[in-house]
């Protein structure tokens, strides 16, 4: 049996058993039990959705750098947390840790906008960027606060024009909201990230849905994320039931929903158990109850 | 391959591998898997003779553990998929395990039959009744050898105790209970009862909106039967001593390690959220796997780790695209060796980690098809992070994230490893052995 001669380490000469663990020339394949799998058919990589909004960014915007702001990307991850909330797979159960761990990151996001103040005046002009077409790079969010304290932030806006000069970063929001619609007219071709694009084509369902939560969270406290689910009826409504009972099938008008959940049946239940997109807008619908 | 060598037997496909688990003596290793079925294989006894012969692994014995349900009053389907295996040690020939999906758990005997009897009095070879009449002599049967026969038969259904998905079964050191553990409950079954279970921990709040931490594992300690620990989504871990009261939510240790707050993220509670928890062979420590490391406890200090080993540090800066496609929920198990030297955990790519606790040395390892040639060695991988890539790296970019391993297995003596990758299981073994 070859010995080792690592240095220093005399008390694995005694016990040969492990001596040869981490020697990786000693692990070899005993058996394999496989026949040919269909693993191949996941293309190798992710296409990282995060990283496409840099490039239609870049150079777009008089004065932007092409780092997407701070706020930019944490308003970013708010949509795809709300979203991924609302997409949980229809036919089993969601998972709840996923669906927790999610909640709670949408809380923290939320208590650090309501700190900054920019969460009120993030909804005032939300419905443009709700779109999931504008998730931008959010590597930023990636960083610890050490980093982002050392100043790698959101880029100066003086350059945008002259009007919005030495505006205070919070306000810097509002400005770009009143520059989006002063903008859109003049330059509707352009891949401006703050122009709403083709605003009524792409009000699809997930930009109603998302539309009706912010207005729900826009016109309570903070704390909105419990709002979410308590705007329904609590002896129906835990978190586990929204959850659940969003994969419920049934079709039925906006006024009857509270009413047919409190009679629901199994007979109310579609035959079928897949659900197409009007799921989605259905279940904003329970949740914000409007 | 030298001559007269038979080959490696290749056990088949299964569907996405869900769990692996080795039995108490190592010769049994099963897997459960996606479509509800329990694969078991069985070490082959060496043969001293054949000069290469080490043990394989065969398939001894399949069968459908779990069929998918429908709740009805939720018109949900319940996954058949089996979450977890769990041995019983063993008492007689027969083998017995556990198996869960997410509602129901199952107690399953392993039998062997290779006699049967012949000659009956009562009835033909076929299995037709004789007519009574016609019996003019009696016979005593005859047990005559047949085939190897491995049933599998359902001996205790123990079910409708949960409300949440289990994501853990625990078998106690008395042998006579175990406990199962969903999302915001823990249950105290005894192996014999099944129409009744005692709930142990339950953190589920009187108002849902409330709820922002869940149960992610649970075990029992391996020598100390009234001592058992679970695992939260917010990294946190609480040992519970069922002597002190009935239902044990409050903990007697509390183990938690500070978060260092210059490196805060959004994610920082995601990736912080415990996936797996494991006591040491020896009882003295435990270890948890969270998203980027593996650290071990010693039960006698609450306040940080005794060790942290990072398995994959490269994906803290990937953390936003890994949320985004859903990577980074994604539940790694880790595992003790025999001896408790070592470590074993997953990654992706079909990587998977292995960390000498004594030797502070760790290794990154493929499983894959390139390595899967019978007796080939494993050649360590090694990810690059930034700058020139040199020749047999890969960059963190080219990582297939589809390709993870969740579920490893180290046998309880030998030095022999059950990796899953996907749908194919790998088994790889040290040649000092």
């Amino acid at each position: 049996m070859e010995t080792d001669d690592r240095e220093g380490n005399r008390m694995w000469e005694e016990d040969s058993s492990h001596k040869h663990l981490l020697d990786v020339s000693s692990w070899i394949n005993c058996i394999v039990a496989s026949k040919t799998t269909k693993d191949t058919m996941f293309a190798r990589g992710i296409k990282r959705k995060c990283f496409d909004g840099e490039e239609d960014i870049e150079g777009t915007l008089a004065g932007f750098k092409s780092v997407p702001s701070y706020n930019l990307q944490r308003q970013s991850l708010l949509d795809m947390s709300l979203v991924k909330l609302q997409l949980c797979h229809m036919l089993v159960e969601p998972n709840l840790c996923r669906s927790v761990l999610i909640a709670n990151t949408v809380r923290q996001i939320q208590e650090e906008m309501t700190q900054d103040g920019t969460w009120q005046v993030i909804n005032a002009q939300n419905t443009g960027q709700a779109s999931l077409d504008r998730l931008v790079s959010s590597d930023i969010l990636c960083r610890s606060t050490k980093e982002q304290n050392e100043g790698k932030l959101v880029p100066s806006y003086s350059g945008f024009s002259k009007d919005f000069e030495n505006t205070p970063s919070q306000d810097i929001i509002s400005d770009l909201s009143t520059v989006t619609s002063v903008q859109a007219p003049r330059n509707p071709q352009s891949n401006n990230v703050w122009e709403m694009e083709n605003s009524q084509e792409n009000r699809g369902n997930f930009q109603k849905s998302l539309d009706q939560i912010f207005e729900t969270l826009e016109n309570k406290n903070p704390n909105s994320v419990e709002d979410l689910f308590s705007d329904v009826d609590n002896s129906y409504y835990d978190l586990d039931t929204v959850l659940t009972g969003m994969m419920n099938n049934t079709k039925m008008g906006h006024c009857d929903v509270l009413e047919s959940f409190s009679s629901q049946t199994t007979t109310n239940s579609n035959s079928n158990c897949k659900s197409d997109i009007n799921e989605l807008d259905h279940i904003v619908e329970i949740l914000v109850e409007s | 391959m030298p001559e007269g060598d038979t080959g490696w037997k290749r056990a088949f496909e299964a569907d996405i591998i869900s769990t692996v688990e080795f039995n108490y003596s190592g010769d049994l290793l099963a897997t459960g898997d996606k479509g509800g079925r329990v694969v078991i294989f069985q070490k082959e006894q060496e043969n001293k003779s054949r000069l290469h012969s080490r043990g394989e692994y065969n398939v001894y014995s399949t069968f459908q553990s779990h069929e998918p349900e429908f709740d009805y009053l939720k018109s949900l389907e319940i996954e058949e998929k089996i979450n977890k295996i769990r041995w019983l040690p063993q008492q007689n020939a027969a083998h017995f395990l556990l198996s869960t999906n997410d509602k129901t758990i199952k107690l399953w005997k392993i039998s062997e039959r290779d006699k049967r009897a012949e000659g009956y009095n009562l009835k033909d070879e076929d299995g037709r009744l004789r007519d009574p009449f016609r019996i003019t002599a009696l016979r005593v049967p005859i047990l005559k050898p047949m085939d190897l026969m491995v049933e599998a038969s359902p001996r205790r259904i123990f079910a409708n105790a949960h409300t949440y998905h289990i994501n853990s079964i625990s078998v106690n050191s008395d042998h006579e209970t175990y406990l199962s553990a969903d999302d915001l409950r823990i249950n105290l079954w005894h192996l014999e009862i099944t129409d009744r279970s005692f709930n142990i921990v339950d953190i589920k709040p009187v108002n849902m909106e409330e709820l922002t931490e869940v149960i992610t594992a649970a075990e029992f300690h391996p020598h100390q039967c009234n001592v058992f620990v679970y695992s939260s989504s917010k990294g946190t871990i609480r040992l519970c001593d069922m002597r002190s009261s009935a239902l044990c939510d409050r903990h007697s240790k509390f183990f938690e390690e500070p978060e260092d707050p210059s490196s805060r993220s959004f994610f920082s509670e995601i990736i912080s959220s415990i996936s797996d928890v494991k006591f040491s062979h020896s009882g003295r420590y435990m270890m948890t796997r969270d998203y980027l490391s593996v650290k071990v406890w010693d039960l006698n200090m609450e306040t940080r780790p005794v060790e942290t080993y990072q398995v994959h540090e490269y994906l803290r800066s990937k953390l936003c695209s890994l949320y985004e496609n859903d990577c980074i929920f994604d539940k790694f198990e880790c595992c003790w060796s025999g001896s408790d030297s070592a470590l074993m955990t997953g990654s992706y790519n079909n990587f998977f980690r292995m960390f000498d606790r004594s030797m502070r040395r760790d290794v990154t390892l493929e499983a894959s098809r390139e390595s899967s040639k019978p007796r080939a060695i494993l050649k360590p991988r090694k990810v690059c992070t930034g700058g020139k890539r040199k020749k047999d790296e890969i960059s963190v970019d080219s990582l297939d994230f589809n390709k993870k391993i969740l579920h490893t297995a180290w046998h309880p003596l030998d030095n022999i490893i059950a990796v899953a990758a996907t749908n194919n299981l790998y088994i790889f073994q040290d040649k000092a052995n």
